[in-house]
């Protein structure tokens, strides 16, 4: 039985503060941006750490396989020392803890799943999946995502990076029509 | 000039390895902090009622841009030792369309579906499953496509050696783009409004 006062105590424990406003999170955003290029000469990314745990594990799996195609041999370099031990492996894994961090000060740690209100759990899990599925392959394409070839691309006023970046909001545009059940 | 610190090599590679940790906490925090570990709040962005996206993304380009171009007009920075990615336009340009229907389909992309799975969205954690399938599946197809991976090679060019501009008026250009996509986002999130989901 939930009675009055301890319905109030736990809207108060679960109450969730707003996000920050877009300017001041692109600002704290685009100045970590900045002290990666200064600190360590290269900007920000996510789907190479991604690249290198599945080169890893194929390696582990089938070592020849693995060994006999460019791709995985691009992330698995000499042999000289795990691919795991690498610069976008350690960032990913403090975009995690960045993340939980953020998440837990603010409020936002929630086992949930995002969706809109006209989509089953099922559902949206399996159009989870197949974008996941169609964003790896486009990612690997295009040699890095959002974060690689957009945010630090866009900055550093890369071609490829700007012409990814327009070719991104045109394929998400051209597709959202088809989704809209999902999400409005 | 003194910087990139670890192309003058004030730190090595063991040393990087915690740095770059570090800087995955200030990345991943303040997408969280954007609201990037929603897909609802970044799938908004393609009916334009909820403009973040854009907003997020330009604002912190443009704070980048300005600043590391001013460290190095002041001598900071050698901007010719940070690290550009070759620009390999055909394969680019289908790897975008791709991921921006993998965009709004799946409602995350690589970092954002980390900061999601984070805070404890199953749906991120299944996109991440999802996007080490998809590389998987890239990995195995990969000897067949690799003349079209290796197309239209440009090596690391900027935009303002494309055109031959010096590099000021390129980022006054993208400024201006900035501010005016600004205005148009409000103007759109305004006029969308009503797609908002209850």
């Amino acid at each position: 039985m939930s009675t009055p006062s301890s319905a109030i105590t736990d809207h108060a424990l679960h109450k969730e503060r707003p996000y920050w406003h877009p300017y001041a999170a692109g600002i704290g955003l685009g100045l970590v941006l900045l002290f990666s290029f200064v600190i360590a000469g290269r900007g920000l990314g996510a789907s190479g750490a991604f690249s290198s745990l599945v080169a890893t594990v194929v390696h582990a799996v089938a070592p020849e396989h693995a060994q006999n195609n460019a791709f995985y041999g691009e992330y698995l370099g000499d042999g000289s020392k795990s691919s795991l031990l690498d610069w976008l492996v350690f960032e990913v894994i403090g975009v995690f803890a960045g993340g939980f961090l953020s998440g837990a000060l603010a409020g936002r740690l929630r086992i949930t799943v995002e969706k809109g209100p006209h989509i089953s759990t099922g559902g949206r899990l399996t159009l989870a999946f197949l974008g996941g599925f169609i964003m790896g392959v486009g990612a690997k394409l295009a040699r890095g995502c959002t974060s690689g070839q957009g945010l630090t691309g866009g900055a550093l006023l890369s071609v490829g990076g700007w012409a990814f970046m327009l070719c991104v909001f045109a394929g998400a545009y051209a597709t959202a029509y088809f989704v809209r059940r999902q999400w409005i | 000039m003194s910087a990139p610190f670890y192309k003058y090599g004030l730190f090595g590679d063991e040393i990087s390895l915690v740095i770059a940790f570090l800087i995955g906490i200030g990345f991943g925090f303040f997408l969280e902090r954007a609201g990037f570990g929603n897909a609802r709040k970044l799938a908004a962005q393609f009916y334009f009622y909820d403009m973040t996206v854009f907003k997020v993304m330009f604002t912190a380009i443009v704070t980048a841009m300005i600043g590391l171009y001013y460290l190095s007009v002041l001598g900071f920075v050698d901007l010719s030792l940070v690290y550009v990615s070759p620009t390999f336009l055909l394969p680019q340009v289908v790897g975008g369309l791709i991921l921006g229907v993998g965009f709004a389909v799946g409602g995350y992309c690589p970092g954002t579906s980390a900061v999601s799975a984070a805070t404890g969205r199953l749906d991120g954690m299944v996109f991440l499953l999802g996007i080490v399938a998809g590389i998987f599946f890239f990995g195995e197809v990969f000897p067949a496509i690799e003349s079209f991976y290796t197309a239209t090679p440009m090596g690391s060019v900027t935009l303002p050696q494309l055109f031959g501009v010096p590099y000021g008026l390129i980022l006054f250009l993208v400024v201006l783009m900035a501010l005016g996509g600004f205005l148009l986002a409000g103007w759109a999130e305004k006029k969308f409004a009503h797609l908002r989901p209850e």
